[in-house]
């Protein structure tokens, strides 16, 4: 009978410090732990006593990756708190933001973080050598990405311009007119991206979870909606603390959660499972192209749900873009009264449902503040994975066992640093 | 030989860190020129044996230390990357709170399992060679400062205040729009990028060498501002230097 041991210190390709841990004594699964070992830094604590208008600078600081999207729910929270309605506009200009850094992200992981597990490749630099073409394309991708945040946030990573009720700066009518322009000609890139995808082998695998995302009647959501379960129905987003229930355990410095059953997932998957049928035609002819059918209890699929998101996101902004051009934008007044109130926003980002909450004085001053970050909501599930892995590869060499849990929990494109640095929940005894 | 360079995290974003991938077309060169030998957050192989070392994050809790210890001795120079780690960055906010209440605010009755002290930056705990600041760092400044070290040439960081690149850039003053602003007293080389977007520079890249404190004080009389109202938005980024006066 077989011992394994296998202690993946800090997992390589995603955001933030988390180990695997797995212990096999003589064919007996004695260990199978997913931890989370990133810093705390307690950010939900020392929000308290800032302004409103600090909040989104602020918390997105929580993660450099999903950035924007931590921008637009801390606003949407501030101006739920507040009781500010937002225009047409700035909710169109957001719609464009969420859509620009979901593009951003997959890119970066599809590419960049998963895809050199499927060529044997360490990572994307040797990529550079044997297959430039891709690397080439991929940057191309993202920066076209980068460069649409840009234009309409100021900034990629934390961005400058969102503000509560608004904009500081309105992006530029030519600016606007050459990222659709650069959208147009990044069809072909698209349609390379599927014949690489297309090539990957997936691992076959399956666990069946319950898949949570937002759902929104006018479109794929992404900005706005409803809280949406496979399990369980709809719900108002002021009711996410019954549908996350956080909890602590022992060996992680992140949150974990759970609603109807023990674990769920969040993100491509949960909300391609959710959603598909809002997809845009392109979209859903790349999800039939690369195997993607839902419901799908794979969750090496993830990767394969975000590039279909990717292609979805280039021509949802096109679509945005042109009602932008349609209308054209005009300089609004964001002044608003203050009050004291009470307010949740969420927000769909790269990797799943996200929510902040907070409780402000008559001042506009922050008191209290909770936010549940996509990976927390995902590390129960990807422990539970495991723990269904692991049995039916054990016969496989150690290197390939350790590889294929890696690349699971890569798949999930987790965003640990994220994860551990907002943490607080009502502790239930 | 080409050097080998490493790049490390302590707590952080690691916005700074996608800013080095956001090089993109750029990036393939600085690939050509350097030999990445560790990276976590985009690669897998990787070795101790690295000359320069780039270091995001600031320092939270006491196991920070010996890890951050090592890497400055294996690494001839080693350069902070972002206001994490050459100011302390946001991560000091909070400093101001009692840290025993921070703790059990986050993690409730479960406060013991989570160690953190003071939040300090890179330099507080080891000898820094060169500093690329900013929240985030700014990708002309990074290759700018990539350069100077594959040259083997020091790299010339500004000493004057943001205003000077504001006034460059021909922006209407964030006072005028009727907010504080610490461009006067913070460190330029980001081309005032949030002034230029119609915000106020939160001083992110850390104060000028000897910041005309009274200047400040000056603009924020005559614009009918309070001393209180900056120093508020001073501690977004530059608690650490706040408190350690």
């Amino acid at each position: 009978m077989k011992n394994i041991n296998i202690n993946v210190d800090h997992v390589t390709r995603v955001e933030g410090h988390g180990n695997i841990v797995v212990n096999v004594k003589e064919g007996k699964i004695e260990e199978c732990k997913w931890e989370v070992v990133e810093a705390p830094r307690f950010f939900e604590a020392f929000v308290r006593g800032r302004s409103y208008l600090e909040l989104a600078h602020i918390t997105s600081r929580i993660c450099g990756i999903c950035s924007i999207g931590h921008t637009l729910c801390s606003l949407q929270a501030t101006e739920a708190a507040l009781g500010v309605k937002i225009s047409e506009q700035t909710r169109l200009l957001r719609r464009i933001l969420i859509q620009g850094e979901n593009l951003q992200s997959h890119v970066l992981h599809a590419y960049f973080l998963a895809a050199p597990d499927f060529v044997g490749a360490p990572s994307v630099f040797p990529l550079v050598k044997t297959h430039p073409e891709v690397v080439v394309r991929a940057l191309r991708m993202k920066k076209l990405a980068n460069d649409l945040c840009d234009v309409f946030g100021g900034r990629t990573v934390h961005p400058i311009t969102p503000t509560v009720n608004g904009f500081t700066k309105l992006p530029g009518i030519k600016e606007v007119r050459e990222i659709r322009q650069r959208l147009a000609e990044a069809v072909p890139d698209l349609e390379a991206t599927l014949d690489l995808f297309k090539t990957l082998k997936i691992p076959d695998f399956k666990r069946e979870t319950e898949y949570i995302s937002l759902k929104s009647k006018e479109e794929y959501a992404l900005y706005d909606g409803m809280i949406a379960s496979t399990d369980a129905g709809t719900t108002p987003v002021e009711n996410y603390r019954n549908w996350t229930n956080e909890y602590l355990v022992p060996h992680s410095t992140a949150k974990y959660t759970k609603h109807v059953r023990d674990t769920y997932m969040v993100g491509a998957l949960a909300r391609f499972n959710n959603n598909h049928d809002q997809l845009s035609p392109q979209a859903k002819k790349a999800a039939e192209e690369l195997g993607l059918q839902a419901p799908c209890y794979n969750p090496f699929m993830i990767t394969v749900a975000q590039v279909v998101e990717a292609v979805h996101a280039v021509f949802e902004i096109i679509r945005l873009i042109d009602e932008v051009l349609d209308k054209g934008l005009k300089e609004e007044d964001r002044r608003i009264l203050l009050k004291a109130g009470k307010g949740v926003g969420a927000v769909d980002v790269p990797r799943g449902i996200l929510f902040h909450d907070y409780t402000y004085d008559k001042n506009g001053i922050c008191m209290e503040a909770n936010c549940i970050i996509p990976t927390n909501q995902n590390h129960a599930n990807i422990q539970k994975d495991m723990e269904a892995l692991l049995p039916q590869i054990l016969d496989r060499p150690q290197e390939e066992i350790r590889l294929s849990l890696e690349m699971l929990v890569r798949a999930y494109d987790p965003c640990i640093s994220c994860s551990t640095h907002l943490l607080k929940v009502e502790f239930v005894t | 030989m080409k050097p080998k360079i490493a790049f490390f995290d302590f707590a952080s974003c690691e916005g700074c860190q996608l800013q080095v991938v956001n090089l993109e077309a750029e990036m393939l060169d600085v690939v050509g020129a350097v030999d990445i030998v560790q990276f976590r957050e985009a690669m897998t192989e990787k070795s101790d044996d690295y000359a320069i070392a780039f270091v995001e994050g600031s320092i939270t809790r006491e196991k920070d230390i010996p890890r951050l210890k090592k890497i400055r001795e294996q690494a001839a120079i080693l350069v902070a990357l972002g206001a994490c780690a050459t100011i302390g960055g946001v991560n000091c906010l909070k400093n101001f709170q009692p840290l025993e209440e921070v703790r059990k605010y986050v993690y409730g009755d479960k406060a013991d399992w989570y160690e953190t002290f003071p939040t300090r930056p890179i330099d507080a705990v080891v000898p820094v060679d060169y500093y690329i600041h900013g929240c985030p760092i700014h990708k002309d400044e990074l290759l700018k400062v990539v350069k100077s070290l594959l040259l083997g040439k020091k790299p010339e960081i500004p000493t004057y205040p943001i205003c000077v690149e504001c006034k460059r850039a021909g922006n209407v003053c964030v006072f005028e729009l009727g907010s504080t602003c610490l461009g006067p007293v913070t460190r330029a080389g980001c081309g005032a990028w949030c002034p230029t977007h119609r915000d106020n520079c939160a001083g992110c890249r850390g104060l000028v060498p000897d910041p005309n404190t009274n200047a400040e004080k000056e603009v924020l009389k005559k614009y009918g501002l309070t001393v209180d109202q900056a120093v508020g938005q001073f501690r977004i980024f530059l608690g650490y230097a706040e408190v350690a006066k």
